[in-house]
């Protein structure tokens, strides 16, 4: 298995900021995984161990209730090829109280994330370039006042960096934050489902034995 | 009917509910309302207490891997729980049910760095299949039957429950509880008839059909299954470590042991047959040596009950998901008979070939200080091949793995994926309760011995059965072993100075004899048998033997070395 832990700081190598190419990495291909489980303390952690132990990076982590009541989402992107992909949801989906976990390529799912800019309002205000460049990226300015104003742009990852380079070559940013990647799949079938009615299916069958 | 009591007292209910009768146990501050509780189930819950939380551990480990039943243990908070670790990792790795229960601070004093306060449902999460932390009294009922269900169904694990002082001493309205479904867990899945199809027409469709039999077969009690699947198409078979006694030693069909110091006829065959069948079994570093050179030739079939375990370390054509029990029989139903005489028959030159190079020497010496060798297949014969093998680890493991003979199923005890040292004397003690009718006989060495070596004492007072043969070479044999292979000859700190064994076993009162003349061998294994009770054997062997053949690290599964060259 190839070493997939890029931590910049101890290799050097890598450029780990928020300018990142985000489509592949070391020839890796980015994906993203999607893990159910059911609202049990401590899932997290074991969920991230899941990674941790065969040497992926987490590029991006959001945690939420789904629409199922009791069940958590994971929304989970990493860098890895498919044969790891799979073994990070075989292991995912072997700790109890995990539902399932699935691993999406770009093409199979709808992605969004949210990003917010803290820019400094005089230099916003010295280059007007600046508000340009907001414009150009369809990015929304939400906050203003003497001392900074709040931009907050939601698009693709690529959009988002795309905004981000702009503006920091305009040397303005005074703090970058970017959401974890949030992802529903283009598939016409619900798979939680699928598999939460399987299992009371074979509830049903328990109780009657 | 409902009434209130304890928490602590809840869990006494419980675990009899559970149908446990032993626990392997040692008390301190935060279990104490626990401890005071056990004390009126004491006619009905036999608690053990050994003399360091480890042995609590691999005796339940031995009890469950010998009955088939849940190992319990019971230790305080802290100290008490970090010392369970190794036998949770252990347990994990070998698939071993088991339940620990540790004490733990109240809730009020949780994350303040209280006295004796470890965060133990952190530090065991990565190595028990499930963890729990009992906060209140009402969640004691839930909590350990789903820890006995989840320890014992699907793949077998231990499971911790992390019981805080309050909760043990809070009142509950005490409920029985049966938990027998999770709905985020299948430990039953359901085999897929195209598999099995597919499996059996596989299998009619092979020339060189080879089967590797695993632990899995025994944790699914599908020994029977697993003989008439063999039969029905006489295929050959090889056995890994743990997956040892599934298979009757002397049956036909059985090629002997796979792996790293396994027999040379079933790994040298796993790189010619064509069809590879892998039940029960994960395909272990030291089972395939090179992967990229690991039955290469062969289609290969995985059936096992743990999906995550196909396409882990070698890609298979065909995953058989389900318990084997299942599996295995439906597939014997599909299958035509077959002969497969000449492919067995190729099997034959390679143990003449071991047995003129290495097994003769080992077990028949005429000259020279005893053998590991001969010790192991003498002690087997003694007790005419029905004893339950217990190993620690290191050289006594691997002969006595090799040369111990089995006719009963549920017959080995020893660490394999951990490759704990330690574990064999609380191991032993924990299968003499698990199967009290049986003898156990423990092979050990001189280092391993005294990793747990306070467990004399729990032998002492329970009067455990123990045959403890303890193969004596003054080495960490094993080390050295690859110290004088691959460290060209340094013995960085493996010559060991030894105690006097026969004073330590007289202090704790168990008969005890060293044999250092082959003439005194036979006679006193079998005063060993005849001495009800425990009993130390030490034996003087030969301090630089070789455990051979030998698959180096890393090596192709089929270049097994014969002998060592100097
Ligand atoms: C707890 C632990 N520590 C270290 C090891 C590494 N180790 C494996 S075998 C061995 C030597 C065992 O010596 P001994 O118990 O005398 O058995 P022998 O090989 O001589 O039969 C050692 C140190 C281990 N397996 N477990
Ligand atoms: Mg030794």
């Amino acid at each position: 298995m190839p070493n997939q832990n890029n931590d910049c700081q101890t290799c050097g190598k890598c450029d780990n900021t928020a300018r990142e190419k985000n489509s592949s990495k070391n020839g890796l291909p980015l994906h993203t995984i999607i893990v159910y489980s059911e609202n049990i303390s401590g899932l997290l952690s074991q969920i991230t161990a899941v990674f941790t132990r065969r040497q992926v990076n987490i590029e991006t982590l959001n945690v939420c209730a789904s629409s199922t009541p009791g069940v958590h989402k994971y929304t989970i992107t990493c860098f890895c090829d498919t044969e790891m992909a799979e073994m990070l949801k075989k292991q995912m989906e072997k700790r109890i109280d995990v539902l399932q976990a699935n691993y999406f390529t770009d093409d199979q799912i709808y992605i969004q994330e949210t990003a917010l800019f803290k820019l400094s309002t005089p230099a916003v205000l010295q280059n007007n370039r600046i508000s340009k460049v907001i414009r150009i990226h369809d990015a929304k300015i939400v906050e203003v006042n003497p001392t900074y104003s709040i931009v907050e742009k939601t698009g693709l990852t690529e959009e988002i960096l795309s905004l981000f380079d702009s503006l920091t070559e305009l040397e303005c940013i005074l703090q970058f934050v970017r959401s974890g990647r949030i992802a529903v799949t283009k598939s016409t079938i619900e798979k939680l489902d699928e598999y939460i009615r399987l299992r009371e299916k074979k509830h049903a069958q328990i109780m009657e034995q | 009917m409902s009434e209130k009591i304890t928490g602590a007292e809840a869990l006494m209910r419980s675990l009899v509910n559970e149908g446990v009768k032993t626990i392997f146990g040692y008390p301190g501050g935060a279990i104490m309302p626990v401890f005071d509780a056990l004390y009126d189930y004491r006619d009905r819950l036999n608690h053990i207490l050994v003399r360091h939380e480890q042995g609590a551990t691999h005796a339940a480990q031995g009890f469950a891997r010998v009955s088939g039943e849940v190992g319990c243990c019971l230790v305080t908070s802290g100290p008490g729980a970090t010392n369970t670790i190794t036998g949770i990792a252990d347990a994990m790795i070998d698939s071993t049910p088991m339940v620990v229960i540790c004490g733990q601070v109240g809730t009020a004093m949780l994350g303040t760095d209280a006295f004796q306060e470890v965060d133990v449902v952190g530090i065991t999460s990565p190595i028990s299949k499930w963890n729990f932390q009992i906060r209140r009294a009402e969640d004691v009922a839930w909590a350990v039957s789903r820890a006995f269900y989840i320890a014992k169904s699907g793949r077998p694990g231990p499971v911790v429950l992390d019981f805080a002082k309050n909760a043990q001493t809070g009142m509950v309205d005490y409920q029985p509880s049966k938990v027998d479904f999770i709905r985020s867990y299948d430990p039953d899945p359901q085999p897929s008839d195209e598999a099995i199809k597919m499996a059996a027409k596989m299998i009619d469709d092979s020339v060189k059909p080879f089967v590797l039999v695993g632990q899995g077969v025994e944790l699914g009690n599908a020994q029977k299954e697993l003989r008439e699947f063999l039969e029905k198409a006489q295929i050959p078979a090889g056995c890994t470590l743990l997956g040892l006694s599934a298979l009757p030693s002397d049956h036909p069909l059985n090629m002997g042991m796979l792996g790293m110091h396994g027999n040379l006829g079933p790994n040298v065959m796993t790189n010619q047959c064509d069809l590879l069948i892998a039940v029960g079994m994960r395909f272990d570093d030291r089972v395939t040596g090179n992967l990229k050179t690991y039955a290469k030739q062969a289609k290969i079939i995985h059936f096992d009950i743990d999906p995550s375990e196909f396409d882990k370390n070698v890609k298979v054509d065909l995953p058989v998901l389900g318990n084997c029990k299942t599996t295995l029989a439906a597939v014997t139903k599909l299958i035509s008979p077959a002969k497969h005489n000449s492919w067995i028959q190729g099997f034959q030159p390679y143990a003449e070939k071991e047995y003129n190079k290495v097994i003769e020497k080992a077990i028949n010496p005429t000259e020279g200080p005893l053998l590991m060798g001969e010790v192991v297949r003498k002690v087997s014969a003694a007790a005419n091949n029905e004893a339950v093998l217990v190993t620690d680890v290191g050289q006594n493991q691997m002969f006595g793995c090799r040369y111990f003979k089995f006719t009963k199923p549920r017959s080995v005890v020893t660490s394999g994926g951990c490759g704990t040292m330690g574990f064999g004397l609380p191991a032993a003690i924990g299968a003499t309760f698990g199967a009290p009718e049986r003898t156990v006989c423990l092979f050990v060495g001189d280092g391993g011995l005294q990793m747990t070596i306070q467990e004399l004492g729990t032998i002492m007072e329970q009067q455990c059965p123990v045959k403890i043969i303890l193969l004596n070479n003054n080495f960490l044999g094993n080390v050295r072993q690859w110290q004088a292979m691959f460290f060209n000859h340094r013995y960085s700190f493996t010559p060991m100075a030894n105690p006097d064994y026969e004073k330590i076993a007289e202090a704790y009162g168990i008969p005890a004899h060293t044999v250092v003349d082959r003439s005194d061998l036979d006679n006193s294994i079998r005063v060993m048998l005849d001495t009800p009770g425990p009993y130390l054997l030490q034996c003087a062997v030969l301090e630089e033997d070789n455990v051979l053949p030998m698959t180096p690290p890393g090596a192709d599964v089929d270049k097994m070395l014969l002998e060592v060259k100097d």
